[in-house]
């Protein structure tokens, strides 16, 4: 039994446990893109500078409140800071889009054209960013580290392997939760949702049929703001805060959305579980688990990786080749929002 | 004012004279601001600082003429320059470098015979994936068995090699080296890696949504940059490759030479300056040769009928089609060729630098860049291309201190220990990317045609 249960422990401790966490985050920022995607029709490549402002708001809220000493130890501060930083990425967004995007809707620009001009977006939003905060390596995490250590489990389980679970993971996984249940209730039931979806499906019949445009873009905006202040925040407090590192997230958030269907929700959220567990399980050294399973020295030294971490970015793009190439619409394919 | 009729006769020569001599003359203007600036550096800075200026200025046109080959032309969005220009600068390395026989020793049949099983295994799947078409979901089964079977032999016969190799001599080479040809060769070379690169890239993500090839340039050249990066065998890695032949005489060996000494003796210079000057125009002849070559070649193909084609297709897909082109095979074409001229500009950059550092490779300097060159400059013209090049690049350069001074001045009236005067001018640095972006964003919305608007054929 124990033979069995310790590759287990070691799986879910080492897979399951941070690929629940990252598949969240990955999730909750596809969903941003798809919003986009699915209402304002582009691929919107400032999303992870987006969810970076938002993530910057937060930790400058934090500093601010643990100043004035506000505190709800033991959780951290910055879920306390959270809906300041919702607040500032919503400004952020609504001001984008009156200065920059309305103008190419009104012209009907194409697509490329959104890209581009999203591109620009993303580098003055980056550059603020760096000028605000400067480019180092943050941490604001200051609640407890653990919500589970890995030697209590030993102790309870009686295992060799130990499973560590980090509150900031549980708190990832349990936001994310409340957030998309949250989207998923307002895009069914309520009238805005469905005008919203009816938009998106066919923007000129929801014209004809009394849907005000500017509205349902400016929701469109609040939400996709708030899905990126939540994921930028929980990203950073999950790994520590650092602006360089949310420009390479465009990539496996945008293959998120791409793998479970461009514009469809449901496969945002899907597509990012699907990339974290597929970086996770490829870049595993599965030593540990052979030698359990096996015995040592069954298989020499390799450390039976799959791929080194090095190319952990590496794993979603060819998700994204093999989907591109064998389904192309993704997996949720045929219907959007 | 003469305006050309409509049915004058069309140019035929490319350096000719155009009929609408206004705009010529607008062109012929900006180009001799251009060449204002650069020599006001020259007197106000250093003249060595102007030439490299104009080095990098150079290999900035040719990088950007290949962005507008793709952008321009066919209005494809290639997101990933910088893998491009990597490949180029790889090519240099494996190209002019001295091979190091106790690697090949080491390793060099394992890492062969790898790299064949790994050719193998994918040859192998795409016969299965046309073949087996009628297997249904037992298709998927079989190419999962292939790849799994090949990579895991890939595997083992590359893993100890690499060990082998990255253990010879690390400090100095651990790598395989290169094949010691001159280094001019690479340019050409670097084109070829590029086009093969972007082949594969096209086949994938053309023919469908046109945002999925930005996505999937921008997933392969942060590939190909992993790869650089953590390949020791290969490049060395973060080791950098440092010391490439150069296709121009040193400093050292000029300072020495009677020759030049007598010629120096007549101006007014001292030797180490106009040593390292004389370098530079090497360089920037060299480079010159390259830039006017590819503009005579895409302004040709542009006049001839391919360019009305790929304006037609550019402009209406759908009509393109219905007329017989071949949509989808045309946007291949010009997209392996644009990715070419990125990497023969790639190549050159590594050439011009002496070393190959992958880690110097950021996708803001080396994709956006660049895609701020062409549309500053005037997507679909060449020229405009080549003057955004220069333009964009001298003030990616010369931003910094322009920003440095202008936040200096700003802050004068504070004490100069105040936290907001500290802060601002640490920080500093940070808005040329503000910058960038707004011109980008300004130039998009305000003069979306560009310095050098297309010329309407």
């Amino acid at each position: 039994m124990e033979m069995l249960l310790n590759p287990l422990v070691l799986l879910a401790n080492f897979v399951l446990v941070p690929g629940l966490a990252y598949g969240s985050q990955l999730a909750l920022g596809a969903l941003g893109v798809t919003m986009v995607y699915a209402v304002l029709n582009f691929s919107n490549f400032s999303h992870g500078e987006v969810m970076s402002f938002g993530a910057m708001i937060t930790i400058l809220s934090t500093y601010w409140l643990k100043s004035i000493g506000l505190s709800i130890s033991p959780l951290p501060t910055a879920l306390l800071a959270l809906p300041l930083g919702i607040l500032g990425t919503i400004g952020l967004c609504l001001l984008l889009d009156r200065l920059v995007f309305r103008f190419y809707r009104h012209q009907r620009a194409s697509s490329v054209t959104y890209l581009i001009v999203s591109i620009g977006v993303m580098f003055v939003i980056g550059g603020v960013i760096r000028f605000v905060i400067g480019p180092n390596d943050r941490n604001f995490n200051d609640g407890d580290r653990f919500l589970l250590k890995a030697r209590e489990f030993k102790e309870i389980s009686g295992l060799s392997e130990g499973l560590a679970i980090k509150s900031s993971q549980a708190i990832t996984v349990f936001t994310a939760v409340i957030v998309v249940a949250a989207i998923f209730w307002f895009l069914n039931r309520t009238r805005t949702g469905k005008s919203m979806r009816a938009y998106a499906d066919n923007q000129d019949l929801a014209l004809l049929s009394g849907i005000n445009p500017d509205r349902v873009v400016s929701i469109t905006w609040i939400i996709t703001a708030g899905l990126a202040a939540v994921a930028g925040t929980l990203y950073g407090l999950d790994k520590s805060y650092k602006p360089l590192v949310y420009l390479h997230l465009v990539l496996p958030i945008f293959a998120a959305a791409i793998v479970g269907g461009v514009g469809n929700p449901l496969g945002a959220i899907v597509g990012g579980f699907v990339i974290a567990f597929s970086e996770l399980l490829l870049t595993f050294a599965y030593k540990k688990v052979a030698a359990y399973l096996f015995g040592e020295g069954l298989f020499g030294d390799g450390l039976l990786q799959i791929l080194s971490t090095d190319y952990k970015f590496a794993v979603s793009f060819m998700i994204l080749v093999v989907v591109l190439l064998i389904k192309p619409t993704g997996i949720f394919s045929g219907k959007s929002l | 004012m003469n305006k050309p009729s409509k049915n004058a006769p069309a140019r035929n020569h490319i350096f000719s004279l155009p009929a609408d001599w206004s705009a010529h003359r607008r062109n012929l203007v900006l180009a001799c601001i251009m060449a204002l600036m650069l020599s006001f550096v020259g007197f106000v800075q250093s003249w060595n600082l102007a030439f490299s200026l104009l080095n990098m200025c150079l290999i900035s046109a040719i990088m950007s003429l290949g962005v507008n080959i793709q952008w321009g032309y066919a209005g494809l969005f290639n997101a990933g320059v910088m893998g491009f220009a990597a490949l180029g600068g790889l090519a240099a390395v494996l190209v002019s470098m001295d091979p190091v026989p106790s690697a090949w020793a080491a390793g060099g049949g394992g890492i062969s015979l790898g790299l064949v099983i790994g050719f193998v295994t994918i040859c192998v799947n795409i016969y299965l994936w046309k073949r087996a078409r009628s297997q249904g979901k037992k298709r998927y089964w079989l190419i999962g068995l292939v790849v799994v079977v090949g990579y895991s032999l890939m595997r083992m016969t590359i893993d100890p090699s690499v060990a082998a190799i990255e253990a010879v001599d690390p400090a100095m080479t651990g790598y395989l080296g290169g094949l010691g040809l001159p280094i001019v060769l690479s340019w050409i070379v670097g084109g070829l890696f590029a086009a093969a690169a972007a082949w594969v890239v096209g086949k994938v993500a053309l023919g469908l949504r046109s945002d999925y090839l930005a996505i999937a340039t921008l997933g392969i050249s942060e590939i190909i940059l992993y790869v650089l990066k953590f390949e020791d065998w290969l490049t060395r890695g973060v080791k950098n490759v440092n010391g490439l032949p150069r296709p121009v005489p040193y400093e050292v060996d000029l300072q020495e030479a009677t020759w030049f000494q007598e010629i120096i003796t007549q101006f007014n210079l001292s030797i180490v300056e106009a040593s390292s000057l004389l370098v530079k125009l090497c360089y920037a002849g060299l480079f010159l040769i390259v830039l006017l070559t590819i503009i005579w070649l895409s302004e040709s193909a542009l006049r001839g009928p391919w360019g009305r084609m790929m304006r037609a297709i550019r402009d209406n897909e759908v009509a393109a089609n219905a007329m017989g082109k071949n949509v989808t095979s045309r946007h291949l074409q010009v997209f392996v060729l644009g990715s070419a001229v990125i990497g023969i500009a790639g190549a050159m950059l590594v050439t011009l630098d002496g070393q190959f550092t992958p880690t110097s490779y950021q996708p803001l300097r080396f994709t956006f860049l660049i895609w701020v060159m062409v549309i500053v400059g005037g997507s679909g013209n060449n020229w405009g291309a080549v003057l955004g090049g220069f333009v964009v690049w001298f003030f990616w350069i010369e931003a910094e201190p322009i920003g440095l001074w202008l936040i200096t001045l700003l802050t004068s009236g504070m004490e100069p220990t105040h936290w907001l005067r500290l802060h601002l001018i640490e920080n500093a640095a940070h808005t040329r990317l503000i910058t960038m972006g707004l011109v980008l964003l300004l130039t998009l919305r305000f003069a979306p045609r560009g310095l050098i608007p297309e010329v309407k054929r």
